[in-house]
Protein backbone atom coordinates (compact mmCIF):
# COMPACT_ATOMS: atom_id res chain seq x y z
CA UNK A 1 0.00 0.00 0.00
CA UNK A 2 1.22 3.10 -0.49
CA UNK A 3 0.36 6.65 1.44
CA UNK A 4 0.03 9.74 -0.40
CA UNK A 5 0.50 12.55 3.30
CA UNK A 6 -2.25 14.49 2.98
CA UNK A 7 -1.42 18.13 4.43
CA UNK A 8 -3.32 20.41 2.31
CA UNK A 9 -1.34 20.70 -0.54
CA UNK A 10 -2.92 21.27 -3.84
CA UNK A 11 -3.79 18.81 -6.52
CA UNK A 12 -3.41 15.44 -4.86
CA UNK A 13 -6.05 13.93 -7.48
CA UNK A 14 -3.46 13.23 -10.04
CA UNK A 15 -0.65 11.72 -7.97
CA UNK A 16 -3.42 9.10 -6.35
CA UNK A 17 -4.21 8.09 -9.88
CA UNK A 18 -0.86 8.24 -11.31
CA UNK A 19 0.20 6.06 -8.07
CA UNK A 20 -2.70 3.36 -8.72
CA UNK A 21 -1.88 2.71 -12.16
CA UNK A 22 0.71 1.11 -10.99
CA UNK A 23 -2.06 -1.89 -9.21
CA UNK A 24 -1.09 -1.03 -5.72
CA UNK A 25 -3.49 0.66 -3.47
CA UNK A 26 -3.22 3.90 -2.63
CA UNK A 27 -4.68 6.46 0.24
CA UNK A 28 -4.25 9.85 0.72
CA UNK A 29 -3.76 10.22 4.50
CA UNK A 30 -2.89 12.80 7.56
CA UNK A 31 -2.99 9.24 10.02
CA UNK A 32 0.60 9.49 11.28
CA UNK A 33 -0.30 5.45 11.93
CA UNK A 34 -1.22 4.99 7.86
CA UNK A 35 2.22 7.19 7.01
CA UNK A 36 4.03 5.27 9.13
CA UNK A 37 3.77 1.37 8.21
CA UNK A 38 2.69 1.82 4.35
CA UNK A 39 4.94 0.63 2.30
CA UNK A 40 5.46 3.25 0.50
CA UNK A 41 5.11 7.27 1.50
CA UNK A 42 4.51 10.37 -1.16
CA UNK A 43 5.29 13.81 -0.07
CA UNK A 44 3.99 15.67 -2.96
CA UNK A 45 3.90 20.02 -2.33
CA UNK A 46 2.86 22.51 -4.23
CA UNK A 47 3.05 26.33 -3.28
CA UNK A 48 5.74 28.15 -0.72
CA UNK A 49 8.02 26.12 0.97
CA UNK A 50 6.78 28.11 4.59
CA UNK A 51 3.15 27.26 4.03
CA UNK A 52 4.15 23.43 3.15
CA UNK A 53 6.33 23.54 6.39
CA UNK A 54 3.36 24.92 8.24
CA UNK A 55 1.21 22.47 6.90
CA UNK A 56 3.90 19.14 7.39
CA UNK A 57 4.12 20.65 11.18
CA UNK A 58 0.39 20.63 11.76
CA UNK A 59 0.40 16.99 10.99
CA UNK A 60 3.82 16.32 12.63
CA UNK A 61 4.72 15.00 9.34
CA UNK A 62 8.69 15.72 9.74
CA UNK A 63 8.71 13.08 12.65
CA UNK A 64 6.85 10.70 10.28
CA UNK A 65 9.46 11.06 7.64
CA UNK A 66 12.29 11.19 10.36
CA UNK A 67 10.96 7.64 11.69
CA UNK A 68 9.84 6.21 8.43
CA UNK A 69 13.75 6.21 6.93
CA UNK A 70 14.96 5.45 10.58
CA UNK A 71 12.94 2.10 10.10
CA UNK A 72 14.17 1.75 6.49
CA UNK A 73 10.98 2.36 4.98
CA UNK A 74 10.75 4.47 1.63
CA UNK A 75 9.82 8.01 0.98
CA UNK A 76 9.22 9.93 -2.44
CA UNK A 77 9.01 13.78 -2.13
CA UNK A 78 7.38 15.08 -5.20
CA UNK A 79 8.36 19.11 -6.13
CA UNK A 80 8.28 21.04 -3.10
CA UNK A 81 7.77 17.85 -1.07
CA UNK A 82 11.53 17.31 -2.30
CA UNK A 83 12.42 21.04 -1.10
CA UNK A 84 11.29 20.43 2.57
CA UNK A 85 13.55 17.34 2.81
CA UNK A 86 16.39 19.77 3.04
CA UNK A 87 17.67 21.68 6.08
CA UNK A 88 16.34 25.27 4.62
CA UNK A 89 14.67 27.11 2.34
CA UNK A 90 15.19 30.97 1.28
CA UNK A 91 11.87 31.23 -0.12
CA UNK A 92 9.95 34.35 1.25
CA UNK A 93 13.02 35.79 2.96
CA UNK A 94 15.31 36.90 0.62
CA UNK A 95 14.60 40.88 1.06
CA UNK A 96 16.10 42.78 -1.34
CA UNK A 97 16.06 41.80 -4.89
CA UNK A 98 19.23 40.53 -6.51
CA UNK A 99 20.53 39.31 -2.64
CA UNK A 100 18.46 35.88 -3.05
CA UNK A 101 19.97 32.91 -0.82
CA UNK A 102 23.03 34.71 0.14
CA UNK A 103 22.42 33.17 3.27
CA UNK A 104 24.16 35.45 5.99
CA UNK A 105 24.11 38.40 3.75
CA UNK A 106 24.10 41.76 4.93
CA UNK A 107 20.77 42.15 3.08
CA UNK A 108 19.07 39.04 3.96
CA UNK A 109 16.25 40.13 5.43
CA UNK A 110 14.97 36.82 7.64
CA UNK A 111 16.66 33.73 8.42
CA UNK A 112 15.36 30.52 5.80
CA UNK A 113 12.69 28.36 6.99
CA UNK A 114 13.72 25.21 8.50
CA UNK A 115 12.91 21.86 6.55
CA UNK A 116 12.52 18.53 7.58
CA UNK A 117 16.39 18.37 7.05
CA UNK A 118 17.09 14.85 6.07
CA UNK A 119 19.32 16.49 3.51
CA UNK A 120 21.89 18.95 4.56
CA UNK A 121 21.54 22.02 1.66
CA UNK A 122 19.95 25.32 1.44
CA UNK A 123 16.50 25.27 -1.26
CA UNK A 124 18.10 28.95 -2.99
CA UNK A 125 16.03 30.63 -6.10
CA UNK A 126 17.38 29.81 -9.23
CA UNK A 127 18.80 32.23 -11.07
CA UNK A 128 17.12 32.42 -14.31
CA UNK A 129 15.69 34.93 -16.71
CA UNK A 130 11.83 33.86 -16.70
CA UNK A 131 10.56 32.24 -13.22
CA UNK A 132 8.74 30.31 -12.49
CA UNK A 133 10.93 27.09 -14.57
CA UNK A 134 7.09 26.53 -15.63
CA UNK A 135 7.48 23.19 -18.81
CA UNK A 136 9.31 20.16 -19.77
CA UNK A 137 12.76 19.69 -18.85
CA UNK A 138 15.45 16.77 -19.42
CA UNK A 139 17.30 15.60 -17.17
CA UNK A 140 21.35 14.88 -17.04
CA UNK A 141 20.43 11.48 -14.97
CA UNK A 142 23.22 9.64 -13.37
CA UNK A 143 23.81 6.26 -14.36
CA UNK A 144 23.09 4.62 -11.01
CA UNK A 145 19.68 6.30 -11.02
CA UNK A 146 16.91 3.72 -10.26
CA UNK A 147 14.49 5.88 -10.64
CA UNK A 148 15.72 7.13 -14.14
CA UNK A 149 16.16 3.53 -15.30
CA UNK A 150 14.69 3.15 -18.76
CA UNK A 151 13.89 7.05 -19.30
CA UNK A 152 17.03 8.06 -18.98
CA UNK A 153 16.25 10.76 -22.03
CA UNK A 154 12.97 11.65 -21.38
CA UNK A 155 11.55 15.14 -20.46
CA UNK A 156 9.39 15.75 -17.34
CA UNK A 157 7.51 18.45 -16.31
CA UNK A 158 8.90 21.29 -13.72
CA UNK A 159 6.91 23.54 -11.98
CA UNK A 160 9.27 26.06 -9.42
CA UNK A 161 11.15 28.96 -8.63
CA UNK A 162 13.87 27.46 -6.00
CA UNK A 163 15.74 24.22 -6.21
CA UNK A 164 18.58 22.61 -4.40
CA UNK A 165 21.92 23.61 -6.17
CA UNK A 166 24.23 21.53 -4.46
CA UNK A 167 25.31 17.23 -4.32
CA UNK A 168 22.78 15.66 -1.89
CA UNK A 169 22.41 12.03 -0.94
CA UNK A 170 24.12 9.11 -2.75
CA UNK A 171 22.55 9.63 -6.53
CA UNK A 172 22.00 12.91 -7.86
CA UNK A 173 20.51 13.89 -11.37
CA UNK A 174 20.44 17.41 -12.73
CA UNK A 175 18.57 20.03 -15.02
CA UNK A 176 19.52 22.93 -16.35
CA UNK A 177 17.03 26.62 -15.99
CA UNK A 178 19.47 29.39 -15.75
CA UNK A 179 22.14 27.27 -14.21
CA UNK A 180 22.35 23.69 -12.89
CA UNK A 181 19.97 22.40 -10.10
CA UNK A 182 19.46 19.46 -8.65
CA UNK A 183 16.24 17.23 -10.21
CA UNK A 184 16.53 13.95 -9.18
CA UNK A 185 18.22 12.89 -5.84
CA UNK A 186 18.33 8.92 -4.37
CA UNK A 187 19.85 7.62 -0.91
CA UNK A 188 19.06 4.52 0.66
CA UNK A 189 15.14 5.25 1.45
CA UNK A 190 14.65 8.65 0.36
CA UNK A 191 14.41 9.44 -3.03
CA UNK A 192 12.92 12.88 -4.61
CA UNK A 193 11.98 15.06 -7.59
CA UNK A 194 11.98 18.29 -8.48
CA UNK A 195 9.70 17.61 -11.36
CA UNK A 196 6.22 16.42 -11.30
CA UNK A 197 5.96 12.89 -12.12
CA UNK A 198 2.50 12.73 -12.20
CA UNK A 199 1.93 15.77 -14.38
CA UNK A 200 4.85 14.03 -16.71
CA UNK A 201 2.91 11.72 -18.89
CA UNK A 202 4.22 8.38 -19.96
CA UNK A 203 8.20 9.06 -18.69
CA UNK A 204 6.30 9.64 -15.40
CA UNK A 205 4.28 6.91 -14.85
CA UNK A 206 7.60 5.08 -16.02
CA UNK A 207 9.33 7.02 -13.07
CA UNK A 208 6.61 6.01 -10.63
CA UNK A 209 6.53 2.46 -11.56
CA UNK A 210 10.42 2.24 -10.91
CA UNK A 211 10.04 3.59 -7.20
CA UNK A 212 7.08 1.45 -6.85
CA UNK A 213 9.30 -1.96 -8.12
CA UNK A 214 11.51 -0.67 -5.46
CA UNK A 215 9.99 -0.81 -2.25
CA UNK B 1 18.92 20.70 -24.14
CA UNK B 2 17.12 22.94 -21.48
CA UNK B 3 13.69 23.89 -21.34
CA UNK B 4 11.29 22.99 -24.05
CA UNK B 5 8.88 25.38 -25.12
CA UNK B 6 4.82 24.64 -24.69
CA UNK B 7 2.30 23.83 -26.87
CA UNK B 8 -1.10 23.96 -25.71
CA UNK B 9 -4.43 23.10 -26.89
CA UNK B 10 -7.49 25.14 -25.41
CA UNK B 11 -10.79 23.70 -25.30
CA UNK B 12 -13.53 25.64 -25.02
CA UNK B 13 -16.68 23.60 -23.12
CA UNK B 14 -19.91 24.36 -22.64
CA UNK B 15 -22.78 22.53 -20.79
CA UNK B 16 -20.17 19.58 -20.65
CA UNK B 17 -19.83 19.34 -24.77
CA UNK B 18 -16.33 20.95 -26.26
CA UNK B 19 -18.51 23.71 -28.77
CA UNK B 20 -15.86 24.24 -31.50
CA UNK B 21 -15.67 21.66 -34.11
CA UNK B 22 -13.13 19.30 -34.00
CA UNK B 23 -11.93 17.22 -37.18
CA UNK B 24 -10.28 14.61 -36.43
CA UNK B 25 -12.01 11.04 -37.75
CA UNK B 26 -10.46 8.92 -34.93
CA UNK B 27 -12.51 10.54 -32.57
CA UNK B 28 -16.21 8.73 -31.26
CA UNK B 29 -17.40 11.84 -30.33
CA UNK B 30 -15.89 14.63 -31.57
CA UNK B 31 -18.06 16.37 -28.58
CA UNK B 32 -16.47 14.68 -25.16
CA UNK B 33 -13.92 16.92 -23.73
CA UNK B 34 -12.28 13.68 -21.65
CA UNK B 35 -11.50 12.15 -25.22
CA UNK B 36 -10.54 14.74 -26.62
CA UNK B 37 -8.42 15.89 -23.71
CA UNK B 38 -6.63 12.34 -24.48
CA UNK B 39 -6.45 12.33 -27.62
CA UNK B 40 -4.33 16.02 -27.35
CA UNK B 41 -2.19 14.30 -24.84
CA UNK B 42 -1.49 11.18 -27.22
CA UNK B 43 -0.20 13.84 -30.05
CA UNK B 44 2.48 15.23 -27.82
CA UNK B 45 0.29 18.50 -26.26
CA UNK B 46 2.69 19.88 -23.49
CA UNK B 47 -0.09 21.15 -21.13
CA UNK B 48 -4.11 21.31 -21.64
CA UNK B 49 -6.58 24.29 -21.11
CA UNK B 50 -10.38 24.10 -20.50
CA UNK B 51 -11.88 27.09 -20.73
CA UNK B 52 -15.87 26.60 -19.18
CA UNK B 53 -17.58 29.58 -21.51
CA UNK B 54 -20.86 28.93 -20.19
CA UNK B 55 -19.12 29.51 -16.67
CA UNK B 56 -22.96 29.88 -14.91
CA UNK B 57 -23.32 28.25 -11.60
CA UNK B 58 -25.40 25.99 -12.87
CA UNK B 59 -22.19 24.46 -14.91
CA UNK B 60 -20.00 24.29 -12.03
CA UNK B 61 -20.51 20.71 -11.46
CA UNK B 62 -20.35 19.59 -14.79
CA UNK B 63 -17.24 21.34 -15.40
CA UNK B 64 -15.97 20.08 -12.31
CA UNK B 65 -16.71 16.60 -13.11
CA UNK B 66 -14.83 17.06 -16.82
CA UNK B 67 -11.89 17.67 -14.62
CA UNK B 68 -12.04 15.01 -12.66
CA UNK B 69 -12.46 12.36 -15.67
CA UNK B 70 -9.72 13.96 -17.42
CA UNK B 71 -7.64 14.28 -14.21
CA UNK B 72 -7.81 10.50 -13.74
CA UNK B 73 -6.52 9.44 -17.39
CA UNK B 74 -4.45 12.39 -18.47
CA UNK B 75 -1.24 12.70 -16.60
CA UNK B 76 -0.11 16.29 -18.34
CA UNK B 77 -0.84 20.30 -16.47
CA UNK B 78 -4.95 20.94 -17.03
CA UNK B 79 -5.61 24.79 -16.43
CA UNK B 80 -9.12 25.28 -16.40
CA UNK B 81 -10.36 29.16 -16.83
CA UNK B 82 -14.02 30.55 -16.83
CA UNK B 83 -16.05 31.75 -14.42
CA UNK B 84 -13.22 31.84 -11.60
CA UNK B 85 -14.65 34.19 -8.75
CA UNK B 86 -12.90 33.40 -5.50
CA UNK B 87 -10.66 31.19 -3.58
CA UNK B 88 -13.19 28.57 -3.09
CA UNK B 89 -13.69 27.82 -6.38
CA UNK B 90 -9.86 27.61 -7.12
CA UNK B 91 -9.93 25.01 -4.07
CA UNK B 92 -12.70 23.22 -5.77
CA UNK B 93 -11.02 22.91 -9.14
CA UNK B 94 -7.76 21.62 -7.99
CA UNK B 95 -9.33 19.17 -5.70
CA UNK B 96 -10.75 17.93 -9.08
CA UNK B 97 -7.31 17.12 -10.62
CA UNK B 98 -6.80 21.04 -12.46
CA UNK B 99 -3.17 22.16 -11.37
CA UNK B 100 -3.78 25.75 -12.39
CA UNK B 101 -6.41 28.27 -12.93
CA UNK B 102 -6.15 30.94 -15.19
CA UNK B 103 -8.79 34.29 -13.95
CA UNK B 104 -9.58 37.14 -16.32
CA UNK B 105 -12.80 39.49 -15.70
CA UNK B 106 -12.90 38.67 -11.83
CA UNK B 107 -9.15 39.40 -11.51
CA UNK B 108 -9.96 43.00 -13.36
CA UNK B 109 -12.84 43.42 -11.22
CA UNK B 110 -10.84 42.81 -7.39
CA UNK B 111 -7.52 42.68 -8.45
CA UNK B 112 -6.85 41.83 -5.21
CA UNK B 113 -7.65 38.14 -5.84
CA UNK B 114 -4.69 37.54 -7.46
CA UNK B 115 -2.94 37.98 -4.15
CA UNK B 116 -5.73 35.80 -2.43
CA UNK B 117 -5.18 33.17 -4.81
CA UNK B 118 -1.32 33.39 -4.80
CA UNK B 119 -1.26 33.24 -0.93
CA UNK B 120 -3.70 30.50 -0.23
CA UNK B 121 -2.26 27.83 -3.17
CA UNK B 122 1.20 29.84 -4.58
CA UNK B 123 1.65 31.28 -7.66
CA UNK B 124 2.31 28.28 -9.95
CA UNK B 125 -1.31 28.03 -10.21
CA UNK B 126 -2.61 31.34 -11.39
CA UNK B 127 -2.48 32.03 -14.75
CA UNK B 128 -3.82 35.28 -15.64
CA UNK B 129 -5.76 35.77 -18.59
CA UNK B 130 -5.01 39.25 -20.36
CA UNK B 131 -7.69 39.66 -23.46
CA UNK B 132 -6.21 42.57 -25.15
CA UNK B 133 -6.05 45.11 -28.37
CA UNK B 134 -4.62 47.87 -29.65
CA UNK B 135 -5.67 51.35 -28.37
CA UNK B 136 -4.91 54.59 -27.79
CA UNK B 137 -3.84 54.10 -24.34
CA UNK B 138 -0.56 55.05 -22.83
CA UNK B 139 1.07 51.84 -24.11
CA UNK B 140 -0.62 51.24 -27.40
CA UNK B 141 -2.23 48.12 -26.13
CA UNK B 142 -6.00 47.86 -23.57
CA UNK B 143 -7.21 45.06 -21.77
CA UNK B 144 -10.88 44.33 -23.12
CA UNK B 145 -13.20 42.54 -21.20
CA UNK B 146 -16.67 40.19 -22.64
CA UNK B 147 -14.67 38.95 -25.34
CA UNK B 148 -13.10 41.99 -26.67
CA UNK B 149 -16.57 43.74 -27.33
CA UNK B 150 -15.59 46.44 -24.16
CA UNK B 151 -12.78 48.18 -22.77
CA UNK B 152 -11.71 47.76 -19.62
CA UNK B 153 -9.93 50.89 -18.78
CA UNK B 154 -6.83 49.42 -17.86
CA UNK B 155 -3.81 49.67 -19.90
CA UNK B 156 -2.58 46.20 -21.07
CA UNK B 157 0.80 46.64 -20.02
CA UNK B 158 0.44 48.25 -16.66
CA UNK B 159 -1.95 45.98 -15.61
CA UNK B 160 0.21 43.30 -16.61
CA UNK B 161 2.85 44.52 -14.07
CA UNK B 162 0.27 44.83 -11.81
CA UNK B 163 -1.02 41.22 -12.37
CA UNK B 164 2.89 40.04 -11.43
CA UNK B 165 3.42 42.17 -8.88
CA UNK B 166 0.16 40.87 -6.85
CA UNK B 167 1.31 37.07 -7.50
CA UNK B 168 0.92 36.54 -11.32
CA UNK B 169 2.58 33.13 -12.21
CA UNK B 170 2.17 33.14 -16.02
CA UNK B 171 0.30 35.58 -18.15
CA UNK B 172 -1.83 34.45 -20.89
CA UNK B 173 -1.76 37.07 -23.73
CA UNK B 174 -4.88 36.78 -25.95
CA UNK B 175 -4.92 39.21 -28.89
CA UNK B 176 -8.22 40.19 -29.51
CA UNK B 177 -7.46 41.46 -32.88
CA UNK B 178 -5.40 38.66 -34.25
CA UNK B 179 -8.13 36.03 -32.74
CA UNK B 180 -9.53 34.14 -35.05
CA UNK B 181 -8.16 35.79 -38.39
CA UNK B 182 -5.25 32.98 -38.34
CA UNK B 183 -3.10 35.55 -39.78
CA UNK B 184 -0.06 35.41 -37.18
CA UNK B 185 0.03 36.31 -33.60
CA UNK B 186 0.43 39.96 -32.66
CA UNK B 187 4.05 40.02 -32.66
CA UNK B 188 4.08 44.12 -31.48
CA UNK B 189 1.84 43.38 -28.64
CA UNK B 190 3.97 39.74 -27.28
CA UNK B 191 7.89 42.13 -27.63
CA UNK B 192 5.74 44.65 -25.87
CA UNK B 193 4.35 42.60 -22.84
CA UNK B 194 7.82 40.50 -22.54
CA UNK B 195 9.90 44.04 -21.56
CA UNK B 196 7.43 44.19 -18.76
CA UNK B 197 7.16 40.66 -16.90
CA UNK B 198 9.85 37.78 -16.03
CA UNK B 199 7.17 35.24 -15.67
CA UNK B 200 6.49 32.52 -18.47
CA UNK B 201 4.12 34.13 -21.29
CA UNK B 202 1.58 32.13 -22.92
CA UNK B 203 1.00 33.73 -26.91
CA UNK B 204 -2.90 33.04 -27.62
CA UNK B 205 -4.98 34.53 -31.23
CA UNK B 206 -4.13 34.15 -34.45
CA UNK B 207 -1.73 31.22 -35.09
CA UNK B 208 -2.17 29.90 -38.79
CA UNK B 209 1.09 28.88 -40.40
CA UNK B 210 3.74 26.86 -38.62
CA UNK B 211 5.98 29.85 -39.19
CA UNK B 212 3.42 31.93 -37.33
CA UNK B 213 4.41 29.78 -33.88
CA UNK B 214 8.01 30.20 -34.29
CA UNK B 215 7.38 34.20 -34.99
CA UNK B 216 5.49 34.20 -31.51
CA UNK B 217 8.61 32.27 -29.64
CA UNK B 218 11.21 34.85 -31.22
CA UNK B 219 9.20 38.05 -29.99
CA UNK B 220 9.69 36.07 -26.76
CA UNK B 221 6.76 33.74 -26.03
CA UNK B 222 7.34 31.04 -24.25
CA UNK B 223 4.34 28.75 -24.77
CA UNK B 224 1.74 28.75 -27.78
CA UNK B 225 -2.34 28.44 -27.03
CA UNK B 226 -4.43 27.77 -30.11
CA UNK B 227 -7.52 26.45 -30.33
CA UNK B 228 -9.11 26.44 -33.93
CA UNK B 229 -6.14 25.28 -35.86
CA UNK B 230 -5.74 22.04 -33.80
CA UNK B 231 -9.55 21.49 -33.55
CA UNK B 232 -9.81 21.85 -37.13
CA UNK B 233 -6.86 19.79 -37.94
CA UNK B 234 -5.45 22.17 -39.88
CA UNK B 235 -2.28 22.02 -37.98
CA UNK B 236 -1.34 18.59 -35.92
CA UNK B 237 0.77 19.06 -32.82
CA UNK B 238 2.57 16.85 -33.82
CA UNK B 239 3.62 18.91 -37.14
CA UNK B 240 3.88 22.25 -35.19
CA UNK B 241 6.97 20.49 -32.72
CA UNK B 242 8.71 19.23 -35.76
CA UNK B 243 8.61 22.26 -37.19
CA UNK B 244 9.62 23.90 -34.55
CA UNK B 245 12.73 20.67 -34.40
CA UNK B 246 13.87 21.46 -37.59
CA UNK B 247 14.12 24.91 -36.70
CA UNK B 248 16.31 24.86 -33.55
CA UNK B 249 13.68 25.33 -31.04
CA UNK B 250 13.69 23.04 -28.06
CA UNK B 251 10.59 20.63 -27.84
CA UNK B 252 9.76 17.96 -26.19
CA UNK B 253 10.08 14.21 -27.11
CA UNK B 254 6.85 12.78 -27.95
CA UNK B 255 6.78 9.48 -26.61
CA UNK B 256 5.11 7.28 -29.44
CA UNK B 257 2.87 4.80 -27.50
Amino acid sequence: MIAILDYGSGNLRSAERAFAITGQEVVLTSDPAIALEADGLVVPGVGAFSSCMNGINAINGGSIVQERVAKERPVLGICIGMQILFTHGTEGTEGIEGTEGKLGSENSKAKPHVGIGLFEGVVDRLNAPILPHMGWNTVEADPKSLLLKGIENQSFYFVHSYAAKQPAGKVQSWSFHGERFLSVVEDEYVSATQFHPEKSGTAGLALIKNWVGSL
Amino acid sequence: MGLSVRIIPCLDVTDGRVVKGINFTNLVDAGDPVEMASLYDREGADELTFLDISASSSNRETTLDIVRKTAEQVFIPLTVGGGIRSVSDVDKLLRAGADKVSINTSAIARPELIAEIADRFGSQVLVISVDARRARTESGFEVTTHGGRESSGLDALRWVEKACQLGAGEILLNSMDADGTRAGYDIGMITAVRQVTKVPLIASGGAGTLSDFAAALDAGANALLAASVFHFGTHRIGDVKAYLDKHNYPVRNVVVT
